[in-house]
């Protein structure tokens, strides 16, 4: 199931799906990864919110996604895990330091607004 | 084999509730005797310490009599109210399950003794009326362990009970802002607990910041530290910044030992000074509008 890329104003959102594969993972890394800079966008919003398992490759997939997206000149957040998923990524070591986190959608393009406010 | 046999030829020759209530009727008559042997035995034996004599003279009284009554009816129903109630009057005071373990069975010695002595030249019904009591007595021996155990695990259960909802709150103070005070000690399972009610409270609140104030946790140990640690990443991937404030000396102590990055720990001196830090995060600006009257 490959994961739709939105692209609302200057940021990309991108929603995960319940199940989805590691080929899925990769599309979408790569997809992101080319978009980010054709569309010109200064931010990627990753939507987890339906992910109720977070495996080691998923949350490493959403590390390197963030890595390369600070690369190609834009910034990451990832909105709505999950409390039971953070608690385990936690205990699992995957903290995702350094990509900035939000409670939701909403919550993620507030903090984004206010980010573009202060930089422009 | 043969004793098999011979065991069904007495069995029909004799009921054994006839035997039993030549037993009861053995037992009515040298109660006094017998019960006051059985205090001897749990004197000598250091049972029952966290009780006087008078009292383990009056309980050994009634638990006798309930013992007899059991045999004499095989209803254990009546014991097995008395052994919870026995348990309920003595878990308070110190009472260990070896010890009613041990008085139970300490009884059903006496008694078998007192049969030995009284059938000792009739060797074939001292058999018989063994076979009558043995099962009975383990019975009952049984029932009343069982009833204690029960009642112990109850009370256990309640306090377990009692603690969780004294456990802590997870407070909102201003919009968006929440407050978790620990006060006293944190086992792994507490501290399970209250990382699970603070993210889901983080998520219901829609909080943005967290003051964890542990003022209150004079120490703690790796395990739970290193919990909290998670606890505080986790509330980040959740979105929310997690100020921690009152850490004592000794707290400090071990999350130095286990090596926490502190680039990732927001940590105030105390509860005020968190507070302050977390509404300078979200925007909040407190002034005092004239001088406390």
């Amino acid at each position: 199931m490959e994961v739709p890329i939105l692209k609302q104003g200057a940021v990309l959102i991108a929603t995960f799906q319940a199940a989805l594969s590691d080929a899925d993972l990769n599309q979408l890394r790569i997809g992101l990864v080319q978009q980010v800079v054709r569309f010109r966008s200064r931010a990627v919003i990753v939507d987890v919110t339906a992910m109720d398992v977070m495996d080691s490759f998923a949350s490493r997939t959403l590390r390197e996604i963030s890595h390369m997206i600070r690369l190609r000149g834009a910034e990451t957040v990832i909105v709505g895990i999950q409390p039971e998923v953070a608690f385990a990524m936690v205990q699992l070591g995957l903290t995702l330091e350094g990509v900035a986190t939000a409670l939701d959608l909403e919550e993620g393009l507030a903090y984004l607004n206010e980010k573009f406010k202060t930089t422009n | 084999m043969a004793l098999n046999n011979q065991n069904v030829e007495l069995g029909r020759s004799e009921a054994p509730s006839e035997l039993l209530r030549e037993l009861v009727a053995h037992l009515r008559q040298n109660r006094t005797q017998l019960r006051e042997e059985w205090v001897v035995r749990i004197t000598e034996t250091r049972l029952l310490t966290a009780m006087t004599k008078e009292e383990i003279f009056a309980e050994a009284t009634s638990v006798y009599d309930s013992y007899v009554e059991a045999l004499e009816t095989e209803a254990f129903e009546a014991l097995q109210a008395y052994a919870r109630n026995l348990s309920e009057r003595i878990i308070p005071r110190g009472v260990e399950t070896h010890e009613v373990v041990g008085i139970v069975l300490l009884l059903r010695d006496v008694l078998a003794r007192s049969l030995f002595a009284k059938y000792q030249n009739d060797f074939k019904k001292l058999n018989r009326i063994l076979d009558a009591y043995e099962p009975a007595a383990n019975r009952i021996a049984n029932t009343v362990a069982v009833g204690f155990v029960q009642e112990r695990e109850r009370v256990i259960r309640q306090q377990q009970e009692a603690i969780r909802e004294l456990s802590t709150p997870v407070l909102q103070v201003r919009e968006r802002l929440l407050i978790l005070p620990i006060i006293g000690v944190i086992d792994p399972q507490r501290a399970r607990q209250l990382t699970e009610q603070l993210l889901r409270g983080i998520r219901t609140n829609r909080a943005k910041v967290v003051v964890i104030d542990i003022t209150g946790v004079a120490a703690m140990d790796v395990t739970v530290a290193n919990h909290l640690v998670q606890t505080v990443e986790a509330s980040r991937l959740l979105g929310a910044t997690v100020i921690v404030t009152g850490l004592s000396p000794e707290i400090a102590q071990t999350l130095v030992t286990i090596g926490v990055d502190l680039g990732k720990m927001n940590t105030v001196g105390d509860l005020q000074g968190g507070i302050e830090q977390a509404e300078r995060l979200l925007g909040y600006k407190v002034e005092r509008l004239a001088e406390p009257r």
